[in-house]
């Protein structure tokens, strides 16, 4: 794990650090177009009450089925719901479940890492248990926690948190069996640095970059889990429009009218890519050396 | 390779199986864990809104929750030793039954992804990394970046969409088994396969190039180079083979997300696998299946990652156990 850049261009002087900024935003152009895409997601979703929208979940049993039109610009379901309005605030799950899953799974990877990476019997007994968890595939984890709870936002996103928390802490632990070979940190230990103080300024502050990498990966994983769970019809619940709801209402209907799976589908596509060009980007930016190869 | 070479390997394989163990212990446990650790009580929740005190009460004693716990898990886990994974709710046929029934679809839209996946990946790959910074190489990194963001039932809806419903070249959906015919059978199974391929290929891909980059910058491929070696003969015999080692592990790690696509590709082209089963087994909440599939499925992924670390020894003489 190459950390060092990203702690020098943080140490950097502000005239410098800005330079640096630029040029290394102009050398990786995906961040901006993956920033600018989540960006314009994001205020869709907070303000779709403003955008043209009706409420999501009124019904309009004369209006079932309508094509796109200039009054359903993407058209209406089998219950005449309004897409457009439905797949904008489809959004605002999609997007939470992303936001919520990456910071809890980051922070509880985060604490679990640290402690495995420090304390070697912890390590032997977490690390198999993560062993076995990462053998479980994700969705399968989250179907079966589903199917034991009762479907709302919360428990998505908590069944969702259980399933990536091991790659997580794999990821810092790693990272800090790395840096405790480190000359700075026995440097540091050697003359006479506390414990936490040389978990607080050596250790952690290192792990960031790439769990922020990791984080980026892991919010995108999430929207496609929950949109994955929600089409299977064991995620979010019905009275709450979210773009896999949408298309599993489109999906028996596919070849009469799919503009009903088409657009929800493009709007989660497009915010997957988003996160992932961003993700690409920082993970160039943080570590050049494995930037030119992948 | 010397006798204790060999004594070695084999040593190494030994290890490696008995690596196993502990995991799939794990997974078992787990599983097992799911249905008392969650809040509430699971035949209450498993039973359904409608359900009556009956209906609970006879769940409950189907899955054993009257019992002891320290009971339930040792009669859980002497079940599946004896390759008994427990009785459907719903259907009070053995898991074991319901799974074989339907195992046969799923491994065939599997191998078929695997194939067309691999077979179009590396190529391209190779060929990223061979003309680097190119146009070629732009397009695959391209190619990579956006199979890896399409969702599975997005690209499954638009090949239908492309394929079946506005050209009619092929069927919609439905599942023919190979018995059923070549032509057939191969007209099933090219969209799922494709759709279900897309991620997997996008990240071979990738993994691909990073691996042949760094292979291509070695010493012995200028020697090669060098010596008027043809370039298919450098990029095959040479690099692609020195390169092997971290594609065949990501094609290992890959099966992970290759399992989650079964479910949603079944669903979406109606192909009665163990995805099917999945789904079916949610909507009726018929946990004993979903434990049954879990153990299955992840009994899978530590085969394939089983054999892929045994592949090295195969690949890569120079890696010392």
């Amino acid at each position: 794990m190459t950390v060092a850049p990203a702690d020098f261009a943080l140490r950097a002087a502000p005239a410098t650090r800005r330079r640096g900024l630029r040029t290394y935003v102009r050398r990786h152009p995906t961040i901006i177009v993956g920033g600018v895409l989540l960006t314009m997601m994001a205020l869709m979703a907070i303000f779709a009450p403003y955008l043209g929208t009706v409420d999501p979940q009124a019904l309009s049993p004369i209006r079932r089925l309508r094509w796109p039109s200039a009054e359903h610009w993407f058209g209406t379901d089998m219950l005449g719901r309004d897409i457009y309005s439905r797949t904008i605030y489809g959004a605002r799950v999609s997007l939470t479940v992303g936001l919520s899953v990456a910071l809890l799974a980051s922070a509880l990877g985060l604490v679990i890492g640290l402690i495995t990476g420090f304390s070697r019997w912890t390590d032997a007994i977490v690390m198999r248990i993560m062993d076995g968890l990462m053998s479980i595939p994700a969705i399968l984890i989250a179907i079966a926690l589903m199917a034991l709870t009762r479907a709302s936002l919360e428990n998505v996103i908590i069944a969702i948190t259980v399933a990536d928390v091991p790659r997580v802490t794999r990821l810092v632990r790693g990272v800090v069996l790395t840096l405790r070979e480190l000359p700075f940190v026995e440097a540091a230990h050697a003359s006479g640095t506390g414990f936490f103080r040389i978990l607080w300024r050596h250790i952690l502050p290192n792990t960031l970059p790439p769990l922020l990498v990791q984080g980026t990966f892991v919010a995108a994983s999430a929207m496609l889990v929950e949109a994955i769970l929600s089409f299977l019809g064991a995620g979010t619940p019905p009275n709450i429009p979210s773009w896999g709801n949408i298309m599993a209402e489109g999906r028996s209907l596919f070849q009469v009218a799919y503009y009903i799976v088409l657009f929800p589908g493009a709007f989660l596509s497009i915010t997957v890519l988003a996160i992932n060009l961003l993700g690409d980007g920082l993970r160039d930016a943080l570590d050049p050396r494995l930037a030119r190869r992948m | 390779m010397t006798n204790s070479g060999y004594s070695l390997v084999f040593t190494y394989i030994v290890r490696r199986i008995l690596a196993t163990i502990p995991v799939m212990a794990v997974v078992a446990l787990f599983v097992f864990a799911l249905l008392h650790l969650s809040p509430g009580d699971p035949a209450v929740i498993i039973a359904g809104d409608t359900a009556t005190l009956d209906d609970i009460a006879r769940i409950r004693a189907k899955l054993g929750l009257d019992q002891p716990l320290y009971i339930q898990f040792v009669t859980w886990v002497w079940g599946l030793l004896h390759g008994d994974l427990g009785i459907s709710i719903f259907t009070n046929l053995p898991v074991s039954k319901l799974i074989a029934q339907r195992v046969e679809p799923t491994i065939t839209l599997t191998i078929s992804t695997l194939i067309v996946s691999i077979l179009g990946a590396i190529p391209m790959g190779v060929v990223a990394a061979w003309k680097a910074g190119s146009w070629i190489d732009r397009v695959v990194m391209v190619f990579a970046v956006l199979g890896f963001s399409v969702p599975v039932f997005v690209l499954a809806y638009l090949l239908i969409y492309v394929f079946a419903i506005s050209t009619d070249l092929l069927p919609v959906q439905g599942f023919v088994s190979i018995d059923g015919g070549l032509g057939p059978f191969l007209s099933h199974i090219v969209m799922p396969s494709l759709a279900l391929g897309m991620i997997f290929a996008a990240l071979i891909a990738r993994m691909t190039r990073a691996s042949m980059l760094d292979v291509l910058a070695q010493d012995y491929i200028r020697t090669a180079q060098a010596k008027g070696l043809a370039h298919d003969k450098v990029l095959i015999g040479h690099a692609l083979k020195n390169a092997a080692v971290p594609i065949v592990t990501i094609i290992g790690i890959g099966v992970a997300g290759l399992i989650s696509g079964v479910v949603v590709t079944e669903t979406v082209f109606a192909i009665p696998g163990l995805g099917r089963l999945t789904v079916d087994a949610i909507l009726r909440r018929d946990y004993p299946i979903i434990q049954g599939i879990i153990l299955v499925f992840s009994a899978a992924y530590v085969l394939v990652n089983l054999l892929v670390d045994l592949s090295y020894t195969l690949l890569d003489p120079r890696i010392r156990y």
